[in-house]
Order: structure tokens, then C-alpha cells, then sequence
């Protein structure tokens, strides 16, 4: 056994293992970190097969960022946890049989007879000053500039996205509206009720002249 | 247009349309006088030119014309035209049709002088005379379909002229209706013709019939009948509802609910021999048809001698005279079952003289009574209408076959050629015509006697009718006296006979040569007449007459009681129309109705319609249950179905 | 050694895992969106392994990509998620069924 394979083997059970604890978690909580855990784990699976700054990059992009945002939601939606755990088990046997049968089926695929080292042998390292970041630069900046752009105007749609989502109008927050306070008409602000003038009572009882104060 | 003798036979055609169109569409407008003036110049100057034609192909001997005056439909291999055959037999029925129509034309400005549709009339009368020309025009069969539906479809319009009254509509749809069942054996005949002979044309048609007479039909699986025999009797069931015969005669009585003018015009001189004057022209055809001619033959028989009884116990006028030309086309039907095709042609003229006159003169009493029809109500009218009742008793007199009035001539011939013929039934049908000639005398002078002689049995004053209607009686009184003694000659016994190759006669059926042996001139016959049977069967028919309305009225009244049962029959006219209401009627409406709840309702709306919707919504119904609207069961069955079908893929492999 | 096939195996598994776990959870978005995450995870190894063994880098280009849409695609899953925690107060997927027939 190798160093390699034993660090691959430790790796990939860690990330199945936590795996199955996001799908099985009670607490969302709990889901999103055994997430984290299972990104590190491949992260570290991905290093194994050379791609360092793919792998650093989804430490520090995804697990930095998005499993951060993750987090985020999960504490501001106050959830109730204790009505999470019934109804879980109802076809939880038929979907599992299901999941494992697609996993075979795929497996099938994707076998050793197909990929296995006789068909596709393990390449010859490169040479030691190989520089992974370098070699993606080269072809990203050039031959997929394109793309790459398109990447961006999608990232920046889904900010916009995001945010206009979720803002909510002001709420019980008094500000001025100037083009409302423009446009103010004077039959908004006045109204004039005409009421005919009151007739003087007498308390004594005797009918009041004209024109006495 | 090859030559004037066939535009003046178009003009003669279309003058009277253009008249039917000017009444009909602007008449209320020009007003009555113009109207009527313009219809009867119109068809005045188509007798005129009619009288022409007769004079130069019938009695100059011109030869046959056929002209096309427009191609009608092109289909595949079939061709068929507007076209005209002009011969002499056209040229007779057209100088035939021609002169009653004017006559009627005439008569109807005073029978109809105060009634509101007065244009509407002349409108359909002159409409009527266009159909019934083209009929006779016509040189190929659906040129004659065409006349012939004409002619029903005016004649239904007439017979419900006062629409407003319920039992003059309900005559116009029966007439209508039974007219259709011919017609439904007619274009039978017609498909069978174009099936066999692949032309409608006569001329194609006469010339090849000798071809076919080989060939035979399976009628019913096993029998096998031949093809000509087919053709004629279906032609003959066309002939059966438009002429009358038995059992297709239930029209013709309730008919008389239209106006007098058009029961002379139509059911007395012209439509109702549209029938005879077909069979006629296919004499070609029939003639290499004994069971056709054989069936014509009986059934006319049949015919003329069962409604002539039934003449005897009618009390309406018209009635009498209604079932009289039932009687009378049954005896044409005779002379054409025994291929005395001459004789029926014959008859068919003087016929359409005598029995015009007899249906005016009885209109000119009806008006003079104020639209009375009863006989019973009448009596004793001959002093107060003299001319009226000299005319009537010309008309009967020719009718009951006296000599030398024009009946006697024709009658004569047929009872003759008939007890000459030798077709199978011919010696049934000599005794049926040797018994009408007793009892034709005896109902119209029956008739005559209730009508105009006895004691008066109503109270209003009653005036001879004005000019406007006499003339025309005695426009037809001369025809009536003299036109059977000048043209029995040359129509039956010249060689070549009046009506040449119009007819065709095979010569082991030509009875007329062997009469002619024996006729020695037309003044000899009636001088000889009573040495014949049914001259003496005729007076016994009149003194009987006699004896019953005005003798001793008591024994028609003591008859009357020991046959009463007899009597209820002869009312009820034999059944046929209890029959016909109970089973056609009735049985249609059953199927009818049968169709409609079962079938209709039932099954197309039930099943069909409402059930398909029924099944979409209780399809619907369950499959929209599968939208349970959680994510995570639309995502199972994704999943399922991804399963499923990788499963498949890869393990098939 | 370690084939190719070990490597597709375990992004396999993982992918198998994020699929069950969208079917059986029932009470928590949260966690559909983190389903939805470590199936992109496998998919991503799957690229990475086989840009490796083929010796070509586009397929970390393509990881690259992925990733960018994978979290664009999360916040804004985030997002809706609050604003419908907003406006019917629970997270419970069991409740969402407006869309039932």
C-alpha cells in the first residue's frame, strides 16, 4: 500500500462518511458543516490528482464563501428543529434502494473494466517545476477568454439577482418624497366646509333679538 | 341551332318561362291586368308557333330534328346536353300542352279574378307549361328528369295554393311525396340505363337496345331477370306515380284541393300524362319487354276499372272528375300494355279536350255556387247556365265514348286493340275496359244529372259566369265534338301512321295493322257503332244514370243501404290511405323515432360524444393526482425513470 | 496504484448521496440545496480525474466554470429560500405543494 493509496482511501471515506451525515443530519447546522468536511476531503482527493489550485480554490471559494452563506441563512432562519425529524422514514428504504441502484448502474459505466489502469494507464508526473495555476492561466485567458467573461456577467447577474431578491422596501422608515410633496394639489391639503352661521341660544328661555351679542 | 324549326321549338319552350318570371318576380308590381295580358300573349304566341310546328312536322311530314343547346356536364366518358328532339310526337304533345295551357291561362282571369295571389298563379302556371314542354322537348333522360321533377315540384306549389288552409297543404306534400316514390323508381331506371347502354341519349339508347337484350340481373341471389324487363318496369314505376296508376294513385284526389284551372291543367290534360307520353317515347324499349308490357297492361286495368267504381260514390264534383282521369289513364295504360302505342297517344289528346273541358265547366259552376263543391248542395242548374251545361254535356258525352264525339273514336280503338293483343293479361284487360265502358257513362252522367238537372238544393241566385271563363269552354267543346272523327284516320290506320317513327311497334305486337283491316273511315265506325258492344254498354250506362239521380232516386238510396259495407270501402278508397297512413306513415315515424332515441341519442351522444369526454375527465381525473406539487416526489420519479432507463442501456449491452 | 475507475467510483458514490438525499429529505430546503452541491462536487471530480488521466487541462477549465455557476446558483437558491421563508414562515418542504394538481 502506497502513501498515495492510503491517503486516498482515508480521504474518500471521510467524504462519503460526511457525506451521508449532510443527507441524514437533523440539524441543518450540523448538514452544512459535515458540507464543509466532505469539500475538504475532496479537496484534498483533488490535490491527488494534481489539481492544486483547483483544489485550494474550492477551499477557499466554496467552503470560504458559499458554505459561509450557507451558514448564514441556516442561523437567520430560525427553524424549528424538533419537527424535523418525523415523516423521514416513510419511503426512506425505497429511495435508498433506488440511490444505490443508480450508484451501481454507474459504477457499471464507469468501471474498472473501462478505466482501470490497463485502459488508462496513470500519466508520467510532470516535470518538477510544473506550475498548475500557470498552465490554467495560460489556456483561460486566452483560449477561453470568452467564456471566461461570461462567467463574470453571470456572477455579477447573480448579485443582482440576489439583491433584488431579497430587498424589501422601507418599513416604517419616514422619508421625504419630494416629487410627492411637488406635486401636491390644494384641494389635498384644504377643505373648505361652508356651515351656516349658529343660531344665538337664549338660556332664559326668551326669543333673542337681532343682531345682540 | 341548326335550323329555325328548333329555335322556334326553344321559343316555344321559353316564352312561357319568361312569362312565369315576369309574373312571379315583378307581377305585384305592374299590377293584375298587365300580369295576366303578359302571361297570355306569351303563351298565346307559344301556341301560335306550336300550331305551326304541329302543321309542318305532323302533317308536312318534316323530318326529326335534335339540336343541342348547350353542354350541360362533361364527365369522364359521359356527355350530357340541353338538347331538343323534335319529332312528330313532340310536335303533338306540344300543340297538346300548348292549347290547354292557353286555355287554362284564359280561365283563370275569371275563376281567380278576386283572389290575393292572382300574379303568384299565373307565375306557376306558366312555370308549369315551361316544365312540362322541356319534358316533352327533352332528347335525353335527364333532360326528361329535369321536366319531370318541373313539373311535380309546380304541381305541389299549385295544389297547396291556398297555403293558409291546412288540407290543401297536406294534398300538395302527398303529392308530392308519393311522386317521389316513382321518382325513386325512375332514377333507378336511369342509372340502369346509363349502367347498360353508358349514354342517356334516346337516339343512342333506341339504337343499341337490341344489344343488351341478352343480358340478365340477379335480382334476388338465384333469380336472374332481364335487364331491358328491369329498365321498363322501373320506368314504369316513374310513370305509376306521375300517371296514377294503382298503387300509386293516392295523390290524385286529395289534388283537388288546388284551384279548379290547375286540376284542369294539370291533373286532367298534361302532367298526369307525362307518364303515357314517356312510355310512349320508349316504345323502343318496352316492346322488347313482354312482362313489362304485360304488367302495364294489367295494372292499367286495374286501374281504370276499380276507380271508376269509385267515381260512381264521390259527392264532390271534382272528386268525380278526379278519379274519371284516374279511370282514363288507366285505359291509356291499356292501349300502351297492348303496344297500341298510337291509340294511347290518341286517347291521351282527346282525353286532354274533353276532361280541361269537363274540369272548367265543373270550376264554372264552383264559381257561380261561391266555391261550392258538393253535389249534394247543387241541382237544377242547367236553365240558370245554359252554355255551361251545354259544354258539360259535350264533355261527358265525349267522355263516355258516344259517337261522334271524340271519346268514342279512342276508346273504341283501345277496346279493339286490346281484345286483339296478345301480350299475357289481355283478356283480363278487355273485360275491365268492356266494364269501364258501362261505367264511365254512369258516373259522369250521374254527375251531369245531380248537378244540373232535379230540384234546386241551395238558396243563393246563381248567374251564368262571365266571358273570360266561357270562352275557353267552348274553346274546347269544338276539339271535344270533332277531333276524333277527323284524326283517327290518319293517326291510327294511315300508313305511314300520324306519329311515324316516334313509335316503334315489333310486328308480331302491332295490333293497329290488323285493325286497320277492318276500318273502312271514321263516319263508317260511327255509323256501325251499334253493332259494337260498348256503345250499348255506354246508353246503359247513361239510362241507368238516369234512373238512379233522377228516375227513382229511391233505389240509390235503398242500394245505397243493403250494400252498405260496400259502400263504406268504396269511401275509405279501398284502404289505400288507411294503408298507406298506418304502415308507411306510421312505420316511417316508428324508425324514426327509434333512430333518434336509440342510435342518436343513445349511442352517438351517450357513447360518442359525452362518453369521450366522460373518459378524458375520468382519465384526468386520476392522472392528475401524480402532480402532488413536492419537489421530492418529481424528483423520485425522475429518478425512477432515469434508473430505468440506464438500466436498460447498460445492462442490455 | 490508484486507476481512474477508484476515482469515478467515489465521485459515483457522492453523486448517489446528493440524489438521495433531494428524494428522502422532506422537512428541510436547506439541505436539498446541499444535495444539489455535492452532486456538483462528484461532477467536478469526475473533471478533474479524467483531465488528469487524459494529460488535457480543459477539464479544470471546465471545474473552474462550474464552480463559478455553482455558487451563483447557490446564492440566488439562497435567496428565493429566504424570501419564501419570508412570506409563508417555514422551510418545510412538505408544505409547498401550490403547485399540486
Amino acid at each position: 500500500m502506497t502513501a498515495i493509496q492510503i491517503i486516498f482511501y482515508i480521504f474518500s471515506s471521510a467524504a462519503i462518511l460526511s457525506a451521508l451525515l449532510v443527507v441524514a443530519s437533523n440539524n441543518p447546522v450540523r448538514g452544512a458543516l459535515s458540507l464543509v468536511l466532505t469539500f475538504f476531503a475532496m479537496s484534498g482527493i483533488w490535490l491527488l490528482l494534481h489539481a492544486e489550485f483547483l483544489a485550494l480554490i474550492l477551499v477557499l471559494v466554496y467552503v470560504g464563501a458559499v458554505m459561509t452563506l450557507f451558514l448564514f441563512v441556516v442561523m437567520m432562519l430560525r427553524v424549528n428543529v424538533v419537527s424535523l425529524r418525523e415523516g423521514f422514514v416513510r419511503y426512506l428504504p425505497f429511495a435508498a434502494l433506488l440511490a444505490l441502484m443508480i450508484i451501481g448502474l454507474m459504477i457499471i459505466v464507469v468501471g474498472p473494466k473501462q478505466f482501470g489502469l490497463t485502459s488508462m494507464p496513470v500519466p508520467i508526473a510532470e516535470a518538477a517545476d510544473y506550475n498548475n495555476l500557470a498552465d490554467l492561466g495560460r489556456v483561460l485567458y486566452t483560449h477561453y477568454a470568452y467564456p471566461f467573461e461570461i462567467a463574470a456577467v453571470l456572477l455579477l447577474t447573480a448579485i443582482v439577482a440576489a439583491i433584488s431578491l431579497t430587498h424589501r422596501k422601507p418599513y416604517r422608515r419616514k422619508t421625504q418624497d419630494i416629487s410627492k410633496q411637488i406635486a401636491v394639489k390644494r384641494g389635498d391639503r384644504v377643505k373648505l366646509i361652508p356651515m351656516p352661521s349658529a343660531k344665538k341660544i337664549n338660556l332664559t328661555g326668551k326669543p333673542s333679538g337681532a343682531g345682540q351679542p | 341551332m341548326e335550323t329555325h324549326l328548333l329555335s322556334i321549338a326553344v321559343a316555344i319552350a321559353l316564352l312561357p318561362l319568361t312569362g312565369a318570371l315576369i309574373a312571379g318576380l315583378v307581377g305585384k308590381q305592374i299590377g293584375r291586368s298587365a300580369t295576366h295580358w303578359v302571361t297570355i300573349i306569351l303563351i298565346g304566341s307559344a301556341f301560335l308557333l306550336s300550331c305551326y310546328l304541329f302543321a309542318d312536322m305532323v302533317l308536312l311530314g318534316h323530318p326529326p330534328e335534335e339540336g343541342v343547346i348547350y353542354n350541360w356536364v362533361t364527365t369522364g366518358a359521359f356527355k350530357f346536353d340541353v338538347a331538343i328532339l323534335l319529332d312528330r310526337l313532340s310536335a303533338t304533345m306540344l300543340f297538346i300542352v300548348s292549347f290547354i295551357s292557353f286555355m287554362v291561362h284564359i280561365y283563370t282571369v275569371g275563376y281567380m279574378a278576386e283572389d290575393p295571389g292572382y300574379t303568384r298563379f299565373f307565375s306557376y302556371v306558366s312555370l308549369f307549361t315551361f316544365s312540362m314542354l322541356i319534358l316533352v322537348l327533352a332528347n335525353n333522360f335527364l333532360l326528361l328528369f329535369f321536366g319531370w321533377e318541373g313539373v311535380g315540384l309546380v304541381s305541389y306549389l299549385l295544389i297547396g295554393f291556398w297555403f293558409k288552409r291546412e288540407s290543401a297543404v297536406a294534398g300538395g306534400l302527398k303529392a308530392f311525396i308519393v311522386n317521389r316514390v316513382g321518382d325513386v323508381g325512375f332514377v333507378l331506371a336511369i342509372a340502369a340505363v346509363l349502367t347498360y347502354f353508358h349514354s342517356l341519349d334516346y337516339q343512342t339508347v333506341f339504337s343499341h337496345v337490341t344489344s343488351i337484350l341478352g343480358k340478365t340481373l340477379p335480382l334476388l341471389p338465384g333469380t336472374s331477370v332481364s335487364v331491358i324487363t328491369v329498365i321498363c318496369v322501373l320506368f314504369f314505376i316513374g310513370a305509376m306515380a306521375k300517371s296514377a296508376q294503382i298503387p300509386l294513385h293516392v295523390w290524385l284526389p286529395e289534388s283537388m284541393e288546388g284551384p279548379t284551372p290547375i286540376s284542369a291543367l294539370i291533373h286532367a290534360a298534361t302532367m298526369v300524362t307525362a307518364g303515357i307520353y314517356m312510355v310512349a317515347r320508349l316504345s323502343p324499349l318496352f316492346e322488347y319487354s313482354p312482362a313489362a308490357l304485360s304488367l302495364v297492361l294489367m295494372l292499367g286495368a286495374t286501374t281504370c276499372l276499380w276507380m271508376g267504381f269509385l267515381a260512381v260514390v264521390q259527392q264532390d264534383i271534382k272528386r268525380v272528375i278526379a278519379y274519371s282521369t284516374i279511370s282514363q289513364l288507366g285505359y291509356m295504360a291499356v292501349a300502351l300494355g297492348a303496344s297500341a302505342y298510337d291509340v294511347a297517344i290518341f286517347h291521351l289528346m282527346t282525353h286532354a279536350f274533353f276532361k280541361a273541358l269537363l274540369f272548367l265547366a265543373a270550376g264554372s259552376v264552383i264559381i257561380a255556387l261561391h266555391h261550392e263543391q258538393d253535389m249534394r248542395k247543387m241541382g237544377g242548374l242547367a236553365s240558370y247556365m245554359p252554355i255551361t251545361y251545354l259544354t258539360f254535356v259535350i264533355g261527358a258525352l265525349a267522355l263516355a265514348a258516344v259517337p261522334p264525339f271524340a271519346g268514342f273514336y279512342s276508346k273504341d280503338a283501345i277496346i279493339e286493340a286490346v281484345h286483339l293483343s296478345t301480350t299475357p293479361g289481355a283478356h283480363y284487360a278487355y273485360w275491365c275496359v268492356l266494364v269501364g265502358a258501362f261505367v264511365t257513362p254512369l258516373y259522369i252522367f250521374r254527375a251531369l244529372f245531380l248537378t244540373f238537372h232535379g230540384k234546386k238544393r241551395y238558396e243563393s241566385t246563381v248567374y251564368e259566369s262571365p266571358w273570360v271563363v266561357l270562352v275557353p269552354l267552348l274553346a274546347l267543346a269544338l276539339p271535344s265534338l270533332i277531333a276524333g272523327g277527323i284524326l283517327i284516320g290518319p293517326m291510327l290506320f294511315a300508313t305511314p301512321r300520324l306519329l311515324g317513327a316516334s313509335i316503334f311497334v315489333l310486328p308480331q305486337h302491332d295490333v293497329l295493322t290488323a285493325l286497320a283491316r277492318d276500318y273502312h273511315g271514321a263516319k263508317l265506325m260511327a255509323l256501325n257503332a251499334t253493332q259494337t258492344l260498348p256503345f250499348w254498354l255506354a246508353l246503359a250506362g247513361i239510362v241507368t244514370a238516369w234512373l238512379f239521380n233522377l228516375g227513382c232516386p229511391q233505389w240509390a238510396d235503398s242500394l245505397k243501404k243493403r250494400l252498405s259495407w260496400l259502400y263504406k270501402i268504396m269511401l275509405a278508397n279501398y284502404g289505400f290511405d288507411d294503408f298507406n297512413q298506418l304502415v308507411l306513415v306510421r312505420g316511417s315515424r316508428r324508425i324514426g323515432e327509434f333512430f333518434y332515441k336509440v342510435s342518436d341519442l343513445i349511442m352517438i351522444d351517450g357513447v360518442f360524444v359525452n362518453g369521450s369526454g366522460r373518459l378524458i375527465r375520468l382519465f384526468a381525473r386520476r392522472g392528475r393526482q401524480i402532480q402532488t406539487g413536492y419537489l421530492y416526489h418529481y424528483a423520485l420519479i425522475m429518478l425512477l425513470g432515469l434508473t430505468v432507463f440506464l438500466g436498460w442501456f447498460v445492462l442490455r449491452v | 496504484m490508484i486507476s481512474l475507475a477508484d476515482f469515478l467510483i467515489v465521485a459515483a458514490i457522492l453523486f448517489g448521496i446528493g440524489l438521495a438525499g433531494i428524494i428522502i429529505n422532506r422537512k428541510n430546503i436547506i439541505v436539498l440545496l446541499m444535495s444539489i452541491e455535492l452532486m456538483l462536487l462528484a461532477v467536478n471530480t469526475n473533471f478533474i480525474a479524467f483531465s488528469y488521466f487524459l494529460g488535457n487541462n480543459i477539464g479544470q477549465v471546465f471545474v473552474f466554470f462550474i464552480l463559478t455557476v455553482a455558487a451563483a446558483e447557490a446564492a440566488i437558491g439562497l435567496a428565493i429560500m429566504v424570501v419564501l421563508f419570508r412570506k409563508s414562515g417555514t422551510i418545510e418542504v412538505d408544505k409547498l405543494d401550490l403547485l399540486k394538481g
